[in-house]
C-alpha cells in the first residue's frame, strides 16, 4: 500500500517538477510547483513527518507560492522573449542533469542505503504526535537556533519591505501635523484694495 | 517494501530536474527562483527520509530551519526582483549584465 | 696637563678645538657676528697650535714614548674593531705643527683677504673644519679613521673649491676635484679592504707587526697571474695618494681647484691636504718597503709629475695657476723621495714646502688683493715699489722653492735628488734625470712669475694703479711669519730629521733601500752641504734657470713671444696640459656619459622601465583583458560554473 502511494505521489512529483521547468508561462509554472509541493507533502507524510508536510503546504503553498503568483502577475513580463533559447539549452541542461543524477545515483543507488542497512522503523502508534516530538527538541535542544530563525524571518520581512518601499515625490497625501498646526492667519488674509476703475 | 533508496533516488531526480530547469529557463528569473525552491524541496526530502530511517528528529528540525530560511530567501528574492523590474523594466537575465568584466 | 703628555685629553683637545670653532661658526652662522666667527675659529686653531707645539717639543726634545691609544670603539664586527684612536709619534707631531701653524696663518690672513666677502663666516667654519679633518687624518691609529680624515678633507676641499657657488667655473672645478678624488679614493678603499683581508685588522700597529710575515702572499686577480699581495695593496693605497696628492694622471683637479679663494689654495691645495698622500705613504712605509714594484711605480709617477707639471708652470699666466703647477711639481719631488725609500726626505720636503708654498700662495693672494682681484700676471708688473713686504717675502719664498743654497727648500730638494741618485731600484735613473731637469724648470717658472709680477714694466690699468698699496697687517703678518721658517727651518732641522734619529721609530726602511743611510756617511752638517751644493749639478741648473728667466723676461721681453711662435707645437701641447683635460673630458667623461646613456637607454628605460616595471603592469593588464571575458555578467554563466564546480567536488568526494 505504502509503496503504491509512494510511486503515485513520486510520479506526480517528478512530472509536475518537469512541467515546472518546461512550461513557458510562469503562472502555470507556479501552479505546477504547487502541485509538486502537494505531492512532496504526501511523500513526507509517508515518512511520518506530518508537521513538516502541513507546514510545507501552509507556508509554501499558502504564502510563498502566492507571493510568486503575485509577483508574476504584477510584473509585465514579455513571455515571448523569455521563451527563446529553450531548445538551444536543452542538450546542455540534459547533460548536466544526467551527470548530476548519475553522480548522486552512484552514491545512493548502491546497496549501502538498502533495506539491510536501513531497516524501516516501526510505525508509530496512533497517539504519537509528531508535532509534540518536534516541539520538544525544538524548544529545548534547538531553542537557540529557533530564536535565530525568528530573527532571520524578521530580517527577511524588513529587507523585503525596505527593498520594495518607495516614496513617490509627487503623490499627495495628508500631512496631519501641518493641518493641526495651522493658524487662522495662514488661511485667511484680509487685503485692502483701492477702488479701481473698470476698464 | 519502501527503502531509503527510493526516497533518495526520488530526491535525486527532483534535484536533477531542477538543475536542468536552471539551464533551460535561464532567461526567466522567476522560474529560476522556482527551480531553487525545487532544489530545496529535494534536499528537504532527503533530510526527512534520513530522519525517518535513522529515527532522529534532528533531520526534521533541520528541515524546519531550511523552510524558514527558504521562505525568507524567497521573500527577499522576490523583493529584489520587483525592485529590479522597477528600475530596469525587465527580468530577462540576458539584460542583466552589469557585472560584465 | 702638560706634565702628562700621554694624556689623551691633550690630543682630544687638539682635534676638537677647531671642530668646536667650526661648529660655532657654521651652525650658528646666522646668529653671530663676523668678529665672533673669526675669533672662535682662530681661538680653536690657536689652542690646537699651542698644544701641537708642546706635543712637538715633547717628542722632538724630550724623547717621548709613542702614544697609541684607542679613544672610542665605534663597533666590533666579526672580531674586527672599528675604532677611533690616536697614534702620536714624531711624524704625527711634526705634521701637527705644520698643519696647525699654516692653518693659523691662513685663519689670520683670511680676515684681511675675505674682509668684504658675504661668505665670511662660512669660510671660517670650513677652514676650521678642514683643520679638524686633517688632524683626524694625521693622528689616526687605524685605517678606518685615516679614511674618515681622508674623505673629510676631500669634502672640505670640495666645499671650498666651490666656495663661490654661484660661479660656474668654480662648480665645475669642485665637481672635477671631487670626481678625480673619487677615482683615487676607490683605489684607496680597495687597498684598505686588501689590508683588512690579509691582516684581519685595521690597526696600524697590528698590521705593521704582521707585515713581514705576509710579505710573500700572492693573489690571483686575473686567472693564472699570481701577483704579490703587498704590491697590489701598496699600489692601490698609492692610487689613493695619487688622487689626494695630485700625481699624474690624477693631477688634473689641482690647477682647477685654484677657483677657490686664495687662503684655501694655500692651506689645502698647497701646504697640507695635498700632502696627505705623502704622509700616508710614509706612515705605511713598513708595507711599501715590502714591494719594490710598488716603490718603482711611485718613483716613476713622481718623476713624471715633478718634471712635466713643472713645464706647464712656464706658460701659465694666472698667478695662482703658476703656483699650483709648482705645487704639483713639488709634490712630484716628494713622491720621488717616497719611491726612493727616502721617506724622511719626503716628509722633510713636505714640511719645508708647506711653509714656503703657503707663503707663496699667500703672497700671491696679497698681490691679488692689491690688484683688486686681477689674477693675470700679464696685467701686473713693477709691483715691487708698491708692495714691499709682499715683494720681499715672496722673494724669500721663491728662493726657498727653487732651492737656493741655505734656504730650506735647498736642503730638502737636494736631499731628494741625492737620494734618488743613490737609489738602485728600477726607474731611479729616469727619476734622477727628471728631478734634475726639474730644478732648472722650477727656477725658470718661479723667477719668470717673480720678474713679471714684481719687476719690469707696469702693465696694470690706471684705475688699479691708483689704488695699489701694501696689504693690511693681517695679510702681511702671516707672510712674515711664514717667511721665517721658509728660510731657516731646513737648515735647522735637516741634521736630526734626515740623518738623525727623529724618524727612527716611525719610518721603516729595508737595508737594501736605505739611501739616506748611504748619504748620511758623507753628510757633515748643513754648512758643508751648502758648500757641496754650490758645486753640484742642481745648483748650476738652478742658476741657469734664473739666468734664463732673467734674460727672457727682464732683459729681452720680446723673446718669449718669438719662442712661442717658432715652437708652436710645443706651446700647444703645454697649453693643452698634455691633453689630459681633453682626454678626460672626451674619453673618460664622454665615455662614461655614453656608457650611462647606453645603460639608461637599454638597462633602465628598456629593461627596468620597459620590461620589468611597465612590462609587469602591461602583462597584468593583458592577462586581465583576456581573463575579463570570463566575467560575462550573466547570471546563468556563474550558475553554470558553480554547478560544474559542485559536480566536480562531488565527483572528487565520491570517486
Amino acid at each position: 500500500m505504502e509503496t503504491i502511494l509512494f510511486y503515485v505521489f513520486s510520479t506526480f512529483m517528478v512530472l509536475s517538477a518537469l512541467m515546472v521547468i518546461t512550461v513557458h508561462n510562469p503562472v502555470r509554472a507556479a501552479f505546477f510547483l504547487v502541485l509538486t509541493f502537494f505531492a512532496s507533502a504526501a511523500v513526507w507524510l509517508l515518512l511520518e513527518a506530518e508537521f513538516l508536510a502541513v507546514i510545507l503546504i501552509i507556508v509554501y503553498v499558502g504564502a510563498v507560492m502566492v507571493l510568486f503568483l503575485f509577483v508574476v502577475m504584477m510584473l509585465d513580463v514579455n513571455l515571448a522573449e523569455l521563451k527563446s533559447g529553450f531548445v538551444k539549452n536543452l542538450p546542455i541542461a540534459l547533460a548536466v542533469a544526467l551527470v548530476m543524477f548519475g553522480t548522486i545515483y552512484y552514491v545512493v543507488g548502491g546497496s549501502q542505503f538498502d533495506i539491510h542497512n536501513f531497516v524501516p522503523p516501526e510505525r508509530h502508534a496512533a497517539d504519537y504526535s509528531n508535532i509534540s516530538e518536534l516541539g520538544k527538541v525544538l524548544y529545548t535542544e534547538y531553542v537557540f537556533a529557533f530564536e535565530i530563525a525568528a530573527v532571520i524571518l524578521l530580517v527577511g520581512i524588513i529587507a523585503a519591505i525596505s527593498l520594495t518601499l518607495r516614496r513617490r515625490p509627487n503623490t499627495r497625501h495628508q500631512k496631519i501635523e501641518e493641518q493641526v498646526a495651522v493658524k487662522s492667519e495662514d488661511r485667511l488674509r484680509v487685503v485692502k484694495l483701492e477702488p479701481q476703475e473698470r476698464k | 517494501m519502501l527503502t531509503l533508496t527510493h526516497f533518495l533516488v526520488l530526491s535525486a531526480i527532483v534535484f536533477s530536474i531542477s538543475l536542468a530547469g536552471v539551464f533551460i529557463n535561464r532567461k526567466n528569473i522567476i522560474i529560476l527562483l522556482m527551480c531553487v525552491e525545487l532544489m530545496l524541496l529535494a534536499v528537504n526530502t532527503n533530510f526527512i527520509a534520513f530522519s525517518h530511517y535513522l529515527n532522529d528528529t534532528a533531520g526534521q528540525v533541520f528541515v524546519f530551519f531550511i523552510l524558514t530560511v527558504a521562505a525568507a530567501e524567497a521573500a527577499i528574492g522576490l523583493a529584489i526582483l520587483v525592485v529590479l523590474f522597477r528600475n530596469k523594466r525587465t527580468i530577462n537575465v540576458e539584460d542583466l549584465d552589469t557585472l560584465k568584466g | 696637563m702638560f706634565e702628562n703628555y700621554s694624556d689623551s685629553q691633550v690630543y682630544l683637545a687638539i682635534v676638537l678645538a677647531p671642530l668646536i670653532g667650526s661648529i660655532i661658526a657654521g651652525v650658528f652662522n646666522a646668529y653671530i657676528s663676523r668678529a665672533v666667527a673669526h675669533t672662535v675659529t682662530i681661538l680653536g686653531v690657536g689652542i690646537s697650535f699651542v698644544l701641537a707645539v708642546f706635543v712637538f717639543k715633547y717628542f722632538a726634545f724630550d724623547d717621548a714614548q709613542i702614544y697609541n691609544e684607542t679613544v672610542y670603539t665605534w663597533l666590533v664586527s666579526d672580531g674586527i674593531r672599528f675604532e677611533i684612536g690616536f697614534l702620536v709619534d714624531n711624524l704625527t707631531s711634526m705634521m701637527l705643527v705644520v698643519v696647525s701653524f699654516v692653518s693659523l696663518m691662513v685663519h689670520l690672513y683670511t680676515i684681511g683677504y675675505m674682509s668684504d666677502d658675504p661668505g665670511y663666516k662660512r669660510f671660517f667654519s670650513y677652514i676650521s673644519l678642514f683643520t679638524f679633518s686633517m688632524y683626524m687624518l694625521v693622528m689616526s691609529n687605524n685605517f678606518l679613521q685615516l679614511f674618515f680624515g681622508w674623505e673629510a678633507v676631500g669634502l672640505v676641499s670640495y666645499l671650498l673649491i666651490g666656495f663661490y657657488y654661484k660661479k660656474e667655473s668654480a662648480i665645475f672645478a669642485n665637481m672635477k676635484a671631487f670626481l678625480v678624488n673619487r677615482v683615487g679614493d676607490f683605489g684607496f678603499i680597495l687597498g684598505i679592504a686588501g689590508v683588512l683581508m690579509v691582516f684581519n685588522t685595521l690597526d696600524y700597529a697590528e698590521v705593521f707587526a704582521a707585515a713581514n710575515s705576509q710579505a710573500n702572499l700572492t693573489i690571483e686577480l686575473i686567472p693564472g697571474e699570481q701577483w704579490s699581495m703587498m704590491t697590489v695593496i701598496c699600489i692601490l693605497l698609492f692610487i689613493g695618494a695619487m688622487g689626494k696628492s695630485a700625481q699624474v694622471p690624477l693631477h688634473v683637479w689641482l690647477p682647477d681647484s685654484m677657483e677657490g679663494p686664495t687662503p684655501i689654495s694655500a692651506l689645502i691645495h698647497a701646504a697640507t691636504m695635498v700632502t696627505a698622500g705623502i704622509f700616508m705613504v710614509t706612515r705605511m712605509s713598513p708595507l711599501f718597503e715590502l714591494s719594490e714594484t710598488a716603490l718603482s711605480f711611485i718613483l716613476v709617477i713622481g718623476a713624471v709629475t715633478a718634471l712635466f707639471m713643472g713645464f706647464l708652470g712656464i706658460i701659465q699666466n694666472d698667478i695662482k695657476r703658476v703656483v699650483a703647477y709648482s705645487t704639483l711639481s713639488q709634490l712630484g719631488y716628494m713622491t720621488v723621495a717616497l719611491g726612493a725609500s727616502a721617506y724622511s726626505a719626503a716628509v722633510f720636503h713636505l714640511m719645508t714646502h708647506a711653509f714656503f708654498k703657503a707663503l707663496l700662495f699667500l703672497a700671491a693672494g696679497s698681490v691679488i688683493i692689491g690688484m683688486h682681484h686681477v689674477q693675470d700676471i700679464r696685467q701686473m708688473g713693477g709691483l715691487k715699489k708698491y708692495m714691499p713686504i709682499t715683494y720681499w717675502t715672496s722673494l724669500l719664498g721663491t728662493l726657498a722653492l727653487i732651492g737656493f743654497p741655505g734656504f730650506s727648500g735647498f736642503y730638502s730638494k737636494d736631499s731628494i735628488i741625492e737620494a734618488v741618485h743613490a737609489s738602485t731600484i728600477p726607474g731611479s735613473t729616469f727619476a734622477y734625470y727628471a728631478v734634475l731637469a726639474g730644478v732648472f724648470v722650477t727656477a725658470l717658472y718661479s723667477l719668470r712669475m717673480f720678474f713679471i709680477v714684481f719687476h719690469g714694466e707696469e702693465r696694470m690699468d690706471h684705475h688699479t694703479k691708483e689704488h695699489l698699496k701694501e696689504s693690511p697687517w693681517v695679510v702681511t703678518v702671516p707672510l712674515v711669519l711664514l717667511a721665517i721658517p721658509s728660510v731657516i727651518i731646513g737648515g735647522m732641522t735637516i741634521t736630526s730629521v734626515l740623518y738623525g734619529d727623529y724618524f727612527a721609530n716611525v719610518v721603516f726602511v729595508q737595508q737594501a733601500h736605505d739611501v739616506l743611510g748611504h748619504l748620511g756617511k758623507s753628510y757633515h752638517g748643513p754648512l758643508s752641504m751648502i758648500l757641496h751644493g754650490i758645486m753640484s749639478a742642481p745648483f748650476f741648473l738652478m742658476a741657469a734657470g734664473i739666468a734664463t728667466a732673467w734674460y727672457l723676461y727682464m732683459k729681452n721681453p720680446e723673446l718669449p713671444g718669438k719662442i712661442k711662435n717658432s715652437f708652436g707645437l710645443f706651446y700647444d701641447i703645454l697649453d693643452n696640459k698634455y691633453g689630459f683635460d681633453a682626454f678626460n673630458e672626451k674619453v673618460i667623461a664622454g665615455g662614461t656619459r655614453g656608457l650611462g646613456h647606453i645603460f639608461s637607454k637599454f638597462g633602465d628605460i628598456m629593461i627596468i622601465d620597459g620590461i620589468i616595471v611597465n612590462g609587469s603592469a602591461k602583462s597584468v593588464a593583458w592577462f586581465s583583458s583576456v581573463i575579463r571575458h570570463v566575467q560575462t555578467g550573466y547570471l546563468y554563466h556563474y550558475a553554470f560554473v558553480m554547478i560544474l564546480g559542485l559536480i566536480g567536488l562531488l565527483a572528487l568526494v565520491v570517486y
